[in-house]
């Protein structure tokens, strides 16, 4: 549902006159909440967002002890998980460092599923319950419902069921099969999660039930279909011979777990299901991992816009405005590079900027934001807002719409770090000459793409030793890290034969590595 | 549309299964922090965690990821003085590292994995694969625990015991047991009446109804709820078989004992007893300290009060044998002992000491652990001793400890498990 103008002109915030005549009695003058209290919070922040045109899957508000939260964050935020030792690694590390103060909790967790399911803790105030709901309930809810990256590769639907399929499925194969056998198979299929997503192919939803009636008959087919591919009965020599020539994969596959999951020829169709169960999971988050700053940034600009209009219409009191401003105060806060706490650029800050500043560009647009930006320069912000959210990822959304004005606020300046140079160069900082390159390199930054080596799997050897080749385009001359071998033993597990790994710069090879290693092979 | 959850009183530890497949994998890192703490620490605080670290290397997840050198440029905030074209020295001189924190690029951080176990986890690791020799042997009752256990229903009881259910079962099946010959006999009276009406029979019908009339009165008088059918919960007393185990502790306190050996000796006992106290309900401590006499006395007295004077070891053994006559049957008792000495003793003393020992002594113990603390050479007591721990394998062990990083795995050494002969 798009907003139409009229929407968008009814929800401008009104002035302070205007507001003051038709003030309300605020939900709370306590800092307790109830559960009756969080309701009407909730109907009221619901009313408030529908005049904003936020569309929203229904909200599940669960309300949770710190201890499950705890057990959250180690699930990585999701509600059913199948046991594997990282999580407990996880928990393990979030409950010491919690016990020890040396970090607080998150106020709530939000879930991509429809119900979206957002816990909120037990601890927080009245105030926080009212930011958590702003920014998760309605914040969240409606990027996960209008995202096209989350349109495109999620289904909220059905996450729960398959989340309770791959549980189910897994401990059963553990039962069957040892644990120690399936925990071998999930930490080589962890190693390459981040190749198990389909990077450009449109996947197809299905539902759970489909998927269970499915993966009965997948793993005959493919069990099937294997044999034929690696047929080793003599044939005639015709054939042999074209197929000699035949190079396969005939095109480079991206996707690693898809690739073994189909093709990989000595692992049992349960395997096959579990590398499956992982490359799904992989392709749920995959949209999450490319909108961090979008998601943030929006949920974070409408509690601020929300809380603000609960202010203004007198539904919240002067000490929760307070308390709400230091919280996001806090939330928003982007140290500078060179202070101790400094870890990045904050997603929060940066996203909330930039939203706030398209509101700005469209309310009370400069001669500069007429030049940068002459679509969206004075038109109805409502509209930009959402369409911003639509249809952009972080690496889009940066290049689209980060503007000098930005940039000059959070005082952003580019380096180049080269291996051949002895020294840093700063290369561009917030100025005329500066603001695009400085664009341009913040927004790569955000590429996944870049972020992470391209790798993908350019042959299998058919005939001779079965070997599978993996070729590693360098981008900027950046080598790979140093676990490279360990994820190539974990490939090499699955794969049940030889794999070589060649790094290529400028259609030339640089570096080759193999598992089990070869003489002379190594880099 | 908004479902409110109260999700609070849901079970906790979500993460336990998680977090023990995690305890499992590192297994071997954990146990040897383990026995690295009991080295360091005074034993007396045993009981409580430990942190253990686990080098990143060890616990990483490795991905691919780009490692260090070639070029890359990266964005940051918060410029104060820098104009383009400025030309930053590398911070360490190292290769790579882009000014500031690229932590999310780099994938993993580098600082180790620290955590922390609970008491029970650490005591877990600290005697995991070591058992008490002997345990089977007497597993006793004590008499001092009951439990209460359900035995079915009994007719009679307190009223508190009441089973309402089964009381109304009964008396529901005495009330159809008393009324069904007569109920079979009304159906057909009304059959008979509604016969004698159509036929016009009025005086079939007179006598019919009055029958009825009766039986009805009949079953009115049946009582609802009668006494034989009150049922009573009933809840028998169960002896509950307790193990218990008396440990003594024998040292030697003589001039030549120094506080150093002392120390040594109090950590080997307070890890037996910690390690008896996991496996009996109920565990004792006797200590018995010598030197040309044995007493019993206090723990305070047993490892801090000096004394001076040569050394009878067979006083403390024919002690140890009036109390376990005396307070510690072998029929009801676990009965384990561990002696520290120094090894000195007087000369003709040791063979009696042997003597008693197989004699006497050994026959009524399960276990008895000999350390001799010491820098010197053995003298007469570890030769008879020696002798002993050759006939009488099962419940006799020495070991020789010199330092203090020996005595865990003198321990552990002692009470390994061994496999079934």
């Amino acid at each position: 549902m798009s907003p139409s103008l009229d929407v968008g002109a009814v929800s401008r915030p009104r002035s302070s006159s205007a507001a003051t005549t038709q003030r309300r009695t605020p939900i709370s003058t306590t800092s307790d909440w109830t559960f009756d209290l969080i309701r009407e919070l909730d109907h009221e922040i619901g009313l408030l967002a529908e005049e904003y045109g936020l569309d929203t899957y229904p909200n599940q508000i669960e309300i949770i002890r710190s201890d499950q939260m705890m057990d959250a964050y180690a699930s990585v935020g999701m509600p059913i998980g199948y046991h594997h030792w990282s999580y407990g690694k996880q928990f393990v590390s979030v409950e010491q460092q919690y016990q020890h103060g040396m970090m607080g909790l998150a106020y709530e967790i939000v879930i991509n599923s429809n119900p979206c399911i957002a816990y909120l803790m037990e601890e927080n105030t009245f105030t926080m319950q009212a930011l958590v709901i702003a920014h998760a309930c309605y914040g969240h809810n409606s990027f996960f419902k209008g995202n096209y990256l989350f349109r495109t590769w999620t289904d909220a639907g059905s996450i729960i069921d398959y989340l309770v399929f791959a549980r189910n499925y897994i401990a059963e194969c553990e039962q069957r099969h040892g644990v120690r056998e399936v925990e071998a198979l999930l930490d080589a299929c962890h190693a390459l999660m981040n190749y198990g997503v389909d990077r450009y192919k449109r996947p197809r939803p299905i539902s759970a039930e489909e998927e269970k009636r499915r993966q009965r008959e997948r793993a005959e087919w493919v069990q099937r279909n294997l044999n034929d591919l690696w047929r080793t009965l003599p044939e005639t020599m015709r054939r042999r011979e074209a197929d000699d020539e035949r190079v396969f994969p005939s095109e480079p596959q991206e996707n690693m777990l898809y690739f073994i999951e189909k093709h990989a020829p000595l692992l049992e169709p349960w395997q096959r299901e579990i590398v499956r169960i992982v490359r799904k999971m992989a392709q749920y988050f995959y949209p999450q991992r490319q909108t961090q700053v979008m998601n943030e940034g929006w949920a974070t600009f409408w509690h601020y816009t929300l809380m603000n209009r609960m202010y203004d219409e007198g539904l919240i009191t002067e000490g929760s405005i307070m308390e709400f401003l230091s919280s996001h105060t806090a939330v928003t806060f982007q140290p500078p590079y060179d202070h101790p706490g400094y870890r990045g650029i904050n997603p929060y800050a940066l996203g909330f900027a930039i939203f706030s500043d398209l509101k700005r560009i469209c309310e009370e647009p400069t001669d500069e934001d007429r030049e940068w930006f002459p679509d969206i320069a004075g038109g109805d912000w409502l509209e930009v807002v959402h369409d911003a959210m639509r249809n952009y990822k972080d690496e889009s959304f940066i290049q689209q719409f980060l503007s000098p004005k930005v940039m000059r606020d959070l005082r952003l300046f580019a380096i180049v770090d080269d291996d051949d140079d002895d020294a840093i160069e700063v290369n561009a900082i917030h100025d005329w000459s500066g603001y695009r390159r400085v664009r341009e390199q913040l927004a790569s930054q955000y590429n996944l793409g870049d972020r992470e080596p391209n790798i993908q799997i350019a042959r299998v050897d058919l005939r001779g030793d079965r070997s599978l080749t993996l070729r590693h385009a360098q981008h900027q001359r950046r080598p790979l890290g140093d676990t490279t071998d360990e994820v190539l033993r974990h490939l090499h597990s699955l794969w049940g034969f030889p794999v070589r790994l060649e790094s290529v710069r400028d259609g030339e090879v640089v570096a080759r590595r193999a598992c089990p290693p070869e003489s002379g092979g190594a880099d | 549309m908004t479902y409110i959850i109260d999700r609070r009183l849901n079970s906790k530890n979500k993460s336990a299964v998680n977090r023990q497949r995690f305890l499992e994998r590192y297994r071997a890192h954990i146990k040897r922090a383990v026995s690295d703490a009991v080295d360091k620490r005074s034993i007396t605080d045993m009981e409580r965690g430990e942190e253990v670290t686990i080098p990143a290397r060890d616990i990483s997840e490795p991905v691919f990821h780009h490692g260090s050198g070639g070029r890359r440029s990266a964005v940051h905030p918060g410029n104060k003085e820098f104009v383009q074209g400025d030309r930053i020295p590398r911070p360490g001189g190292s290769g790579g590292g882009g000014g500031g924190g690229e932590a999310s690029d780099s994938g993993e951080g580098v600082d180790d994995f620290v955590f922390q176990l609970s008491r029970d986890e650490f005591l877990d690791y600290l005697f995991d694969d070591l058992e008490l020799p002997n345990l089977t042997k007497r597993h006793l009752k004590g008499d001092a625990s009951f439990k209460y256990e359900r035995a079915g229903f009994a007719t009679d009881g307190v009223p508190a015991k009441l089973s309402v259910f089964r009381t109304l079962q009964q008396a529901k099946a005495r009330r159809i047991a008393l009324s069904g010959q007569s109920r079979r006999r009304m159906v057909e009276l009304e059959e008979g009446i509604a016969e004698a009406a159509g036929e016009g029979d009025e005086v079939t019908g007179m006598r019919l109804r009055s029958e009825l009339a009766r039986l009805e009165r009949r079953e009115r008088r049946i009582p609802f709820l009668d006494d034989t059918d009150l049922r009573y919960n009933l809840h028998v007393k169960k002896p509950v078989p307790t193990s218990q185990a008396v440990m003594f502790c024998l040292m030697d306190v003589s001039g030549s004992m120094d506080q150093a050996t002392k120390d040594i000796a109090k950590r080997f006992y307070l890890l037996l007893y910690m390690f008896l106290k996991r496996h009996y309900e109920r565990t004792e401590v006797v200590f018995i300290r010598h030197h040309t006499t044995a007493r019993e006395v206090d723990e305070h007295d047993f490892f801090y009060s000096r004394e001076t004077g040569g050394t009878v070891v067979s006083s403390a053994l024919k002690l140890m044998k009036e109390i376990v006559d005396e307070r510690y049957s072998p029929d009801t008792w676990n009965i384990y002992a561990a002696q520290a000495s120094d090894g000195d003793n007087w000369n003709d003393d040791s063979p009696i000491c042997g003597k008693f020992l197989s004699e006497q002594l050994l026959p009524l113990v399960q276990y008895f652990a000999y350390i001799e603390i010491t820098q010197r050479s053995h003298q007469a007591l570890w030769r008879e001793y020696e002798r002993l721990a050759g006939e009488h394998a099962d419940a006799f062990a020495m070991r020789h400890i010199t330092a203090p990083g020996d005595i865990f795995p003198v321990f552990h050494d002692l009470f390994q498990k061994r496999e079934a002969a």
